[in-house]
């Protein structure tokens, strides 16, 4: 796949339009994981718009997000950098052999009070 | 009253006591929550791709089940909740994704959103009201509540409508009419940090102390939830700094209905 093929895939994927971004960083400003974050969430936006997919998918930052939606209710311009985050990391999972998680990562994880839906949250957001 | 009640996994598991309690209180309310029948789980968390459309339909069954039993489906777990009402928002809203949910599903007739999702919560305010909780209060509470909402309730809140979210009120409504005091604390809508436990356990850690102190330094004696991953990473990422329970533990507590 070309950079433009993946640029307008995750675009597509992301169902936001990052074009009308206007910077104002409030989305990072109110990400709890913006400490652990290579690149912050006003960046996924401004580097998809300029068409810099290679960057977005080498990020350690799509393994951070925590799916909060804080970025997509403070942002002004009803943009979703969450959104963003989601379909970058789809499109690496979804390549072969790419998974962020295995289902044989899952056993020696789990203990007498971890819940189901901690277990399934992960999968979900980790494997394809 | 009866109403069509998604369970989901944990609430079969790991987290009984928020379905049982839950279900005891409801029943001194003169609310029956009934099970659905076959439903599967909802996959926890909502995917946001537009090109998802496998991962949505146990929420879709479960919400066309619930359109041709009475047309409401009453969710507990917040995960659940959160997952089944953007789901049902896409069925309603998003004709791509509708039309090849249903192109795969072949229902006798299609489903478009119709069923009204409410959380137990919801249920509590708009069909039996807090009026009415507080006359059947026999121990009230006595004591500071932290209410603690985290994110799945409330965001994105042009979705979910669940209340402002930015400064919610339901659950201190809800404490109130249980004869507790409520107590506001700043990061009562803070991200528990979730799943990435599992990537970067520093994460739940860090938010879950920042949470609990929070609600400590404004004087809350204990914190409730309902969602079992917030109970769980702040109650074992937490450091113990406060007790937190599911709010239907002192629903059942204050109704006297708890064994
Ligand atoms: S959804 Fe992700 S990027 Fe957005 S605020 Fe939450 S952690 Fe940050
Ligand atoms: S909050 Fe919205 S407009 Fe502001 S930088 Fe983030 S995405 Fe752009």
């Amino acid at each position: 796949m070309t950079v433009k093929e993946q640029c307008e895939n995750v675009k597509r994927m992301s169902g936001t339009d990052v074009r009308k971004c206007m910077k104002c960083g409030k989305c990072s400003g109110r990400c709890p994981a913006f400490h652990e974050m290579d690149i912050k969430p006003h960046q996924f936006v401004s580097l998809l718009a300029q068409g810099r997919i290679e960057e977005l998918l080498k990020s350690e930052a799509i393994w951070s997000c925590l799916s909060c939606m804080a970025c997509v209710e403070r942002c002004p311009r009803a943009v979703a950098p969450a959104a963003v985050i989601e379909a970058v990391r789809d499109t690496v999972i979804r390549a072969q052999g790419a998974n962020g998680m295995k289902a044989e990562d899952i056993p020696p994880m789990v203990d007498e009070l971890i819940p189901q839906q901690l277990l399934m949250s992960a999968y979900r957001k980790y494997n394809k | 009253m009866k109403i069509c009640y998604y369970p989901g996994c944990t609430l079969k598991t790991k987290s009984q006591a928020l379905d049982q309690t839950a279900r005891l209180a409801a029943l001194a309310l003169g609310v029956e929550m009934e099970e659905i029948e076959n439903w599967q789980c909802c996959g926890a968390v909502y995917p946001m791709a537009r090109d998802e459309i496998a991962t949505k339909l146990s929420a879709v069954r479960a919400l066309d089940y619930a359109k041709h039993n009475g047309g409401r489906l009453l969710t507990l777990c917040s995960a659940c909740h959160n997952v089944i009402k953007r789901t049902n928002e896409d069925m309603r809203s998003d004709g791509e994704i509708c039309s090849r949910a249903n192109n795969y599903l072949q229902l006798e007739e299609s489903y478009r959103g119709e069923t009204e999702v409410l959380h137990y919560l919801e249920m509590l305010k708009t069909v039996v009201g807090f009026d009415n909780i507080a006359q059947k209060v026999v121990k009230p509470l006595n004591r500071k509540v932290g209410a603690y909402y985290g994110c799945l309730l409330l965001r994105p809140s042009g979705v979910m409508a669940f209340d402002n979210p930015e400064n919610p009120t339901i659950i201190e409504d809800f404490i109130r009419a249980l004869g507790g005091t409520p107590v506001i604390y700043p990061f009562r809508n803070e991200c528990c940090g979730a799943y990435v436990g599992l990537k970067n356990p520093d994460l739940p850690k860090k938010q879950s102390e920042r949470i609990l102190r929070s609600a400590k330094e404004k004087g809350a004696e204990e914190v409730i939830t309902a969602c079992p991953l917030c109970l769980y990473n702040l109650n074992e990422k937490g450091s113990g700094i406060l007790p937190v329970k599911y709010f239907t533990e002192l629903l059942a507590e204050a109704l006297g209905v708890k064994s």
